[in-house]
């Protein structure tokens, strides 16, 4: 009876995992897909209470109440820390993937019979991906959170690719050992554990800054394909659905952000981008031209379309409310502002839209780099608040330049580009910015929040 | 001990063998095709939703954790259950939580106003 009780929870939470990503075609429909992701959630684990062997209610209560204490908290996270709560959660998934391999391994052990060669493999696979998932996505989280002993910048090595590799390889041919030796050479066990921790280390430790949103994507679709590996084990197909589904997903957007930076997955994994490019070309001194709170917000009063491009570091100054107020200010005068998000803005997929959204700004108002750019040779003002590669025009042109052929939003082709800036050095991939040398351009230095914050006070003291 | 593990395990008959291991294989390779069909329309707009929320939902791993920590097992198999089943929880409370507090702040034109 409990069988098909079971096969029912877990069919129904089949269909309603599907939905729930299917909520999130439209920001209205999303609430409903993550209360449909809620349900499947719960029938899922109360079919999973049915099954007859259960018998420890006390240990799944104590982690239960551990999962909540950690996991409420972790929720309430500020916007800007959201990748590295999503890196954070990337290693739990990981994490409890590879314990249950490994709890799995060694239960049969005992009864060497349920190791067949498939399970074995899937046993190998689960592992593998679970603990490089785990400690991969620590370090990512680390250098998103700017710990002091995690090297931001890439950290690299000679030979670094190769014995990354030649490490995984290890791993992967103890694995073969043990698909046709599951027991007599159960000793291998442990060294796989091993060298799938390292690896994950050692995959990331090269990775810059910039790359960070393509990177926690890749770990994403990981930590999916972890739990499909564990359904093979477990032969659970709710869990190779719900986990095909994640993997799938991360796949995608690895797929945007790579695109998005004109670059292959294996440039980003192996390619150690963000290094300090040094350019020998640049000694010719080309100065910036400065303009005052003042005169820009005259600038700004006097056009009838302004389009914002926001990059991380408005983020970092936390200046999203300023920009909300200058988005007021400017629209009660009857001036058309539009936000230009790139999708690598930001540390994640999509983070801009959701710091914006925290500042009230209505979604539609951010415009997608490819649907804006057409607009913008018709744009009076176009104000960068803490962007800075996707607006270097040295994208288009400069074959020598690291970012060539990286799609920008076209800030230079604007009657009139505001850069506000804290100073001239080079941004996170460590590459000078043509757009600020540009006739059109003119900067604006300090830190975002005050200079926004100083645009707005000139606004409302001139009458409108 | 191992009759409980084999009890729950007797009814999948024929678990590990070819034929339940392609059958999985079919089902991984449909749903990847329909995720993929699904999240290639998601607006762009909620990319970061998307991701919480799809940590959330590989947080089924809870219910395989909750199979490990729930059976008679030696206690470092339970306990090993029992963090992988921590894990897990923290990422379904977490990641629904949160993604249900991002989507709240995505405000239809209009409705801008705090209430």
């Amino acid at each position: 009876m409990s069988f098909w009780l079971i096969e029912a929870a877990y069919f129904v939470a089949s269909a309603l995992f599907v939905l729930a990503l299917h909520g999130m075609n439209d920001p209205k429909t999303a609430r409903k897909g993550v209360l449909a992701g809620v349900v499947a959630m719960a029938l899922a684990i109360l079919g999973t209470f049915l099954n007859p062997g259960i018998v420890n209610w006390a240990w799944i209560a104590g982690a239960t109440a551990v999962g909540f204490l950690i996991g409420v908290p972790l929720s309430w996270v500020p916007l800007t820390a959201v990748p590295q709560r999503t890196a954070v959660s990337h290693a739990f998934g990981g994490l409890a993937a590879g314990l249950v391999g490994t709890a799995k391994f060694y239960l049969w052990q005992d009864a060497p019979e349920n190791l067949t060669a498939f399970r074995t493999f899937a046993i190998v696979a689960e592992v593998i991906l679970g603990f490089l998932t785990f400690t991969g996505s620590l370090m990512a989280a680390g250098k998103l959170q700017e710990l002091k002993w995690i090297p931001q910048r890439p950290v690299t090595y000679p030979l670094q690719n190769v014995s990354n590799i030649g490490l995984l390889g290890v791993a992967v041919a103890c694995g073969i050992a043990l698909v046709f030796q599951p027991v007599s050479l159960a000793y291998l066990f442990p060294a796989i554990v091993a060298l799938a921790l390292a690896f994950g280390v050692l995959l990331i430790i090269p990775i810059g800054g910039a790359d960070m949103p393509t990177v926690i994507s890749l770990l994403n679709s990981y930590a999916g394909l972890a739990a499909v590996a564990m359904g093979f084990v477990l032969d659970n197909k709710l869990l190779v659905i719900a986990g095909a589904l994640d993997g799938s997903s991360g796949l995608i957007l690895s797929i945007i952000m790579c695109r998005a930076m004109n670059r292959s997955f294996a440039n980003v994994l192996f390619g150690a981008f963000g290094q300090v490019h040094k350019k020998a070309g640049i000694a010719e001194t080309r100065t910036a031209k400065k303009e005052t709170p003042e005169g820009a917000a005259q600038l700004l009063e006097m056009a009838t379309q302004v389009v914002i491009v926001p990059g991380y570091g408005m983020a970092v100054a936390q200046a999203q409310q300023r920009v909300r107020e200058l988005y007021d200010e400017l629209t009660r005068r009857r001036i058309e502002v539009k936000f230009a998000i790139h999708p690598v803005a930001g540390r994640m997929p999509g983070h801009m839209n959701v710091l914006l959204a925290e500042a009230d700004i209505p979604y539609d108002k951010l415009i997608e780099m490819d649907d804006i750019n057409p607009e913008l040779p018709q744009t009076d003002v176009v104000l960068v608040i803490g962007a800075n590669d996707v607006v270097n025009p040295a994208a288009r042109h400069d074959k020598a330049s690291p970012i060539f052929g990286m799609p920008i939003i076209d800030a230079d082709k604007a009657r009139m580009c505001l850069a506000i800036k804290r100073s001239m050095n080079p941004g996170f991939a460590g590459i000078e910015n043509e757009l600020y040398f540009a006739d059109r351009t003119y900067m604006l230095f300090g830190d975002a929040k005050t200079v926004v914050g100083d645009l707005v006070k000139q606004l409302q003291a001139s009458p409108s | 001990m191992l009759a409980a593990a084999s009890a729950s395990e007797a009814t999948t008959s024929h678990a590990g063998s070819p034929d339940a291991f392609t059958a999985l294989l079919f089902v991984f390779l449909l749903a990847t095709f329909i995720g993929l069909g699904v999240v290639t329309r998601v607006s762009r707009l909620l990319h970061t939703p998307l991701m919480s929320l799809t940590n959330a939902i590989s947080a089924i791993a809870v219910i395989g954790s909750i199979v490990i920590a729930g059976q008679d097992h030696p206690p470092l198999i339970t306990l090993l259950g029992a963090i992988a089943l921590a894990a897990s929880m923290t990422n379904i409370v977490s990641g629904f939580l949160i993604t249900d507090r991002m989507l709240r702040m995505f405000k239809k034109p209009g409705e801008t106003k705090r209430p």
